[in-house]
């Protein structure tokens, strides 16, 4: 593949044609289809979209925990640096509820989400909530376990942590709440650590403060971050690489550079355009893409994004599924419009 | 916390006096009144009463006078003596009535009450951990017609299986040899015996509408983003199952648990009948029906103040239970 040519060392985690299926009554749904990316160690990997294009089904795969419906087929291959025995297992071959993906999740795999409101369960202190992870990979001792995560919020910047760690969720202000969430996923060290929209619900310094703070700590901890987010302000701010996903699929992957200077998929050009600028003409209305993305639904082997797209080829994109072209070592696109750059690359 | 429960008692007095004097004038509503209705008794029997004896029998127990005399006479006692007045019907003081009554009433509302809970939370838990499973689809079968049964319909059935297969109906709490025999281990296990059928029939209508509750409350928790959470922490299906949904879904559950403080007082009034418990729904029964206006009058003021005090003990309890409201106690 293109982009792991660029990258000499091995992924810490390679996700290779992952496809999600999910049964509907009007037919079977192909939330995720056939998606690969790769996950290098302290490097941050974006994976935007907007709703519905499968951007969180493909990140809580890794770690399984799709509700039962989801029909999941790939590998997921994990090549874990700190653990002998867990390197080149496929995580997808595990059973769900079993121990040993159990004892990944959390330990080497954490996640947070978007909405630290409720991912918290109301009826236990933070702290009890935050030890529970501790004391599920780390130690049994409840005062190491405790001293763990007091040190734990500290980093995240909560003050008063000794009077906090004894607080309800609902005593946290959402920001709070957010760095409480981080601190526990960072609890056991992890290699990897998955945000699914960390930022979406809270406001706009709070978020500025909080991907600040995944920062600090991915340069402190030296772990992996999968950022799933559909702002590409995020994106810019955060990542080293991108993948843009749109229905099921990604349509586009490339160094974040590359994506925001060189963008070659009309969807990622769509989406560049409906970013507001600073500077720019006020009076002019945003960009918009028209029109909505379809259900993935008995959907006939075509581009998915053709119904939409300003560039569409008639009798070409709708008549088979866009092919995978290398742009560059670094940059892949599916799409006809390039199909004559590479040849060769067809898939 | 403290103040807010003496502001909650304070606050229930009004209420209860104004519950007394509806329930005092309810009672009076139905034409016609004891003496009356001790009259149409007398009369079925061959003993037919003058107009000039059923007066002087009113002047003899207060029925004369008007009917708020009457209220403020009866509450002048209850809240100076702790008299409730005469039931006409026992011809006793209406608390030497109830407390007749009360032991085995007590008994049996307990232990149906016990019975109800314990086989309905797990059988909720497990419906909706295995939601459209099988097992699912026979207890939800099973709690529906339980819902739609009417319960002294069950109660003739099972009496008769009982009565087909072993001889005896097992009406009321005890066999005749030992209603009035003094109590020993044999009249207990006889006891226990009786109290078989009561125990399913009371508690199963309960115990339907308990499992659907208990299994909406779960199928709720059970997709909220909290167990998610849990499960990317690595905990087992069994450690989330039990902290998180079945924990936060019993906290409806245990909050209407006052509420039933009422039910625990007078137990299953028509199937009580049904199976002839000694019990004191069917004598609220009677006493509305025979018109013994201060026996049935003191059955409803406690009821009511059950209701009330229930009321305070479901709020206090969620007030324990839910951290978010103890905050605001707190705060407070």
């Amino acid at each position: 593949m293109a982009t792991q040519a660029a990258h000499k060392e091995q992924p810490l985690l390679s996700v290779q044609d992952l496809k999600i299926k999910i049964q509907m009554e009007s037919g079977i749904m192909n939330a995720v289809d056939g998606v690969d990316f790769n996950i290098y160690k302290g490097k941050t990997l974006g994976l935007v979209g907007e709703s519905g294009c499968g951007k969180s089904l493909t990140s809580r795969s890794i770690i399984s925990i799709n509700p039962k419906e989801c029909e999941t087929s790939g590998t997921i291959t994990y090549n874990s640096e700190s653990e002998s025995a867990l390197n080149g297992l496929n995580l997808l071959s595990l059973k769900p509820t079993g121990k040993q993906i159990r004892s990944i999740r959390g330990r080497k795999i954490s996640m947070i989400f978007q909405e630290p409101m409720t991912a918290f369960s109301p009826m236990y202190t933070i702290g009890n909530q935050i030890m529970e992870a501790i004391r599920t990979h780390q130690t049994k001792d409840k005062k190491e376990a405790k001293r763990i995560a007091l040190e734990m919020l500290s980093k995240v910047g909560i003050s008063d942590q000794a009077k906090r760690f004894d607080q309800y969720p609902h005593e946290f202000s959402g920001g709070m709440r957010q760095r409480a969430m981080i601190s526990m996923a960072l609890s056991c060290n992890p290699e990897i650590l998955i945000a699914d929209e960390p930022t979406t619900a809270l406001d706009v310094t709070i978020q500025a403060q909080v991907l600040e703070l995944m920062k600090s700590l991915q340069a402190e901890f030296g772990m992996a971050i999968l950022l799933v987010t559909h702002d590409l302000g995020i994106i810019a701010e955060m990542c080293d690489e991108v993948a843009v996903m749109y229905l099921g699929k990604i349509v586009e992957q490339a160094p974040v550079k590359e994506i925001f200077n060189n963008p070659k998929h009309p969807y990622t050009k769509g989406l560049l355009r409906s970013m507001p600028r600073l500077g720019g003409n006020k009076s002019k209305r945003l960009d918009s893409i028209e029109g909505s993305v379809p259900m993935p639904i008995n959907m006939p082997p075509m581009c998915g994004f053709y119904d939409r797209c300003k560039d569409r080829i008639e009798g070409v994109c709708n008549a088979q599924s866009a092919p995978k072209i290398t742009i560059s070592d670094e940059h892949t696109v599916r799409c006809f419009l390039y199909a004559d750059q590479r040849e060769g690359e067809v898939q | 916390m403290f103040q807010y429960i003496i502001r909650r008692i304070l606050l229930a007095i009004p209420v209860v006096v104004l519950i007394s004097f509806i329930v005092f004038y309810i009672i009076q509503l139905p034409p016609g009144d004891y003496v009356s209705s001790y009259a149409a008794k007398m009369s079925a029997s061959g003993d037919i009463m003058s107009q000039a004896e059923m007066d002087q029998m009113r002047a003899n127990l207060g029925l004369d006078r008007p009917i708020y005399e009457q209220y403020f006479m009866w509450m002048k006692k209850i809240i100076l003596h702790g008299d409730f007045g005469f039931s006409f019907n026992y011809n006793k003081p209406v608390m030497a009535v109830i407390q007749q009554y009360m032991g085995l009433t007590l008994v049996v509302s307990l232990v149906t009450m016990a019975f109800h809970y314990i086989v309905a939370i797990p059988i909720g838990i497990y419906t909706a951990v295995k939601q459209y499973s099988v097992g699912d689809y026979f207890f939800s079968g099973l709690s529906f017609i339980g819902m739609a049964t009417p319960n002294f319909l069950l109660a003739i059935i099972l009496m008769f299986l009982s009565y087909k297969w072993f001889g005896n109906p097992l009406l009321g709490l005890f066999s005749p040899e030992y209603v009035n025999a003094p109590w020993s281990m044999d009249k207990v296990k006889d006891l226990m015996q009786h109290m078989v059928i009561p125990v399913i029939v009371i508690g199963l209508s309960g115990t339907a509408d308990l499992v659907r509750i208990m299994r909406g409350q779960m199928l709720d928790e059970l997709n909220k983003p909290n167990v998610v959470t849990a499960r990317a922490k690595g905990l087992s299906e069994m450690q989330i199952l039990f902290k998180y949904p079945t924990r936060a879904a019993l906290n409806p559950i245990v909050s209407t648990f006052g509420w039933s403080l009422s039910s625990i007082f007078t137990g299953a009034t028509i199937t009580a009948i049904v199976l002839n418990l000694p019990i004191q729904g069917p004598v609220m029964h009677n006493a509305l029906l025979g018109q013994d206006m201060y026996l049935a009058g003191t059955f409803l003021l406690i009821m009511a103040l059950l209701t009330v005090l229930g009321t305070l003990i479901s709020d206090i309890l969620l007030a324990w239970l839910d951290p978010k409201i103890r905050t605001e106690f707190r705060g407070s």
